[in-house]
């Protein structure tokens, strides 16, 4: 079992999490009450990740964040060293990648709010932040944990863009599933299986704990 | 000095076309009455300021909210409205005492509860604070819908349809409690309906709307049994409208002579129509009397005419009667009589019967061809 592959996967999902969730909140919120030109395009944009092969994205993030991009060059230069095969670069490949997972399940939450419900809000005297934090949130509750479940669970399986933007730094860029694969190919079936055994129950746990948290909530709310 | 009450005149071309100019005194329930897309819930939100309109004005009780030329607009949260939209818009996560302290936020937290409480008190709701929307019946969140309302303490009340998703007998209940409700209400209430029955009840003045233009203004039954054009008279579904010629005005018996197909009619006077001119006219069914067939009128009656029965509907304890006055092909009498009257009286499809147009309801209006698609003659 390699505890600090596990270890680096855990907290790589965790970032993106926390980097995700008031980004996405916004970018969700925005989507959902908002009509703008061109607004087909930016969800297309933002739905991108989840056609793209993870390896076709891992390349395209390599080549901008690489030593010879602008990008590469800025982090290089202001941090000392660069961005490509670093936690921090994984990090922002992440972020990237979780994109739709992340976008996509809140701004369904925020949808599904009536729109009355807000104009009431506003009959009430309520603030823009009063109706988002006592109004909007609680009621978009369901898609935001859902959000928040996808890209922890999703981070913690991806291979293709961690693989093609990190490559396989024990301790820095070689995440559980790198491992997984790693182990295999040294024909270590049984350090392989434990380890998918317990990837595949903290995601378990994780989308479970998700499902029954938003049923209740349901049944709350519904009668 | 700031004038009480509530000023509306809003016009624009697109994408919802409103000609609107409507008022509403404190203490006052005025009635938006019209078919469906007449603008009716348009108003309400602009009125709200939850819809900017191109032109116009809203002023309430002095201050103004909308003016598109002084370049006004005041916020909705800014406006102080109470508004019960027509499913509600209860916030389904909270309770219903926590529903109505959202709109008192002004107040310190402990008075915000104490008076919510207060409130769902006034509209009968004690003992159901805890209780979440979905745990309510569609009465009970109409209520808690108007608790939240009354609760900012607005300066207008404004109810979009608030009684149509209720079954019939909790409207009725609903009817009677919003009649009690409203003597404590010192504020406007603007009241959005379809129903006409529902605006007679419970409206001080009514306001007819077709395609965003408000047609008319007045006393509920005046509009209703008056209206000022053949256009109003078919919204708010008078179906007896025809046309005749003006012959005579006797200001000393108060009647106005009208001729229509053969028949001199005396009408209430109305001299503004002179003499010699084409009018349209129109009775409510309820100033239509039907003569009983076994005492044969002796022509006293007031405005006897007599006609075949063509159509007999039976609408549980009423009848529909259709009938062919002066031969077929010309507009027909609607009127409607109990059904143990009519059983009395043996009408059936094809008999002939005589009914009395009572002059206090036969209302003239100018001839408009152009908006009479029945061509009443």
């Amino acid at each position: 079992m390699d505890w600090s592959a596990l270890n680096l996967s855990l907290k790589l999902a965790a970032c993106t999490v926390l980097i995700l969730l008031p980004l996405g909140i916004w970018a969700g919120h925005a989507l959902a009450a908002q009509q703008f030109r061109g607004k087909a395009w930016v969800e297309a944009l933002l739905a991108l990740p989840l056609v793209l092969p993870p390896t076709v994205l891992g390349y395209y993030l390599m080549v901008a964040m690489g030593g010879a991009s602008p990008i590469g060059q800025f982090y290089e230069s202001w941090i000392g060293r660069p961005l490509v095969f670093s936690f921090e670069g994984l990090l922002v490949a992440s972020v990237i990648f979780n994109i739709p997972f992340a976008i996509q399940p809140m701004q369904r939450g925020f949808e599904a709010i009536a729109p009355e419900v807000r104009d009431a809000a506003a009959c009430c005297g309520l603030t823009r932040w009063r109706t988002l934090w006592r109004i909007e949130l609680p009621l978009a509750w369901p898609g935001i944990l859902s959000a928040v479940v996808l890209t922890f669970a999703h981070t913690l399986g991806e291979f293709g863009v961690v693989l093609m933007v990190g490559g396989n730094i024990p301790g820095e860029t070689k995440t559980i599933a790198i491992a997984i694969y790693d182990r295999v190919q040294a024909f270590d079936t049984a350090g392989a299986g434990l380890m998918s055994a317990v990837l595949l129950l903290i995601s378990l746990v994780a989308i479970g704990a998700a499902y029954f948290t938003t049923s209740r909530t349901r049944t709350r709310r519904h009668g | 000095m700031a004038e009480p009450g509530i000023r509306i005149r809003l016009q624009q071309s697109g994408p919802i076309p409103l000609q609107a100019e409507l008022g509403c005194a404190p203490g006052e329930i005025l009635a938006l009455v019209g078919p469906s897309g007449s603008g009716k819930t348009t108003i309400l939100r602009a009125i709200a300021g939850l819809l900017r309109v191109r032109h116009g004005a809203i002023h309430c009780n002095g201050d103004c909210w909308f003016d598109d030329q002084r370049q006004i607009f005041t916020e909705t949260r800014q406006r102080r409205v109470g508004y019960v939209f027509q499913n509600y818009a209860l916030f389904p996560h909270l309770s219903a005492l926590h529903n109505v302290m959202e709109a008192m936020l002004e107040l310190p937290v402990a008075e915000r509860e104490r008076r919510a409480r207060d409130v769902l008190a006034r509209v009968r709701l004690a003992g159901l604070e805890d209780r979440v929307p979905a745990a309510l019946s569609g009465g009970q969140q109409q209520r808690v819908a108007v608790a939240r309302a009354l609760a900012r303490e607005p300066q207008v009340l404004l109810l979009d349809e608030p009684f149509s998703a209720v079954d019939r007998a909790t409207r009725q209940r609903l009817y009677r409690e919003l009649a009690e409700l409203r003597r404590e209400l010192a504020m406007p209430v603007i009241l959005v309906t379809h129903d006409l029955d529902e605006a007679m009840m419970l409206a001080d003045r009514m306001c007819v709307l077709h395609q965003g233009r408000t047609l008319q203004s007045g006393d509920p039954y005046a509009v209703m049994t008056r209206p000022d054009t053949v256009e109003v008279a078919q919204l708010v579904g008078l179906r007896n409208v025809f046309r005749a010629g003006v012959v005579a005005h006797d200001a000393e018996r108060g009647v106005t002579i009208i001729e229509w197909r053969r028949h001199r009619l005396e009408a209430r006077l109305q001299p503004d129509f002179k003499v010699g001119l084409q009018v349209t006219w129109a009775i409510p069914q309820g100033h239509i009397v039907l003569h009983r067939r076994d005492r044969p009128s002796r022509g006293e009656r007031e405005n006897p005419v007599s006609g075949v029965v063509t159509e007999y509907l039976a609408l549980g304890e009423n009848v529909a009667l259709t009938v062919a006055v002066n031969g077929p092909g010309r507009p027909p009498l609607f009127m409607t009589v109990p059904a143990h009257t009519a059983r009395r009286n043996g009408i059936v499809q094809g008999v002939e019967i005589g009914v009395s147009l009572l002059a206090e309801g036969i209302h003239l209006m100018p001839a408009d061809e152009s908006r009479t698609p029945a061509k009443p003659v």
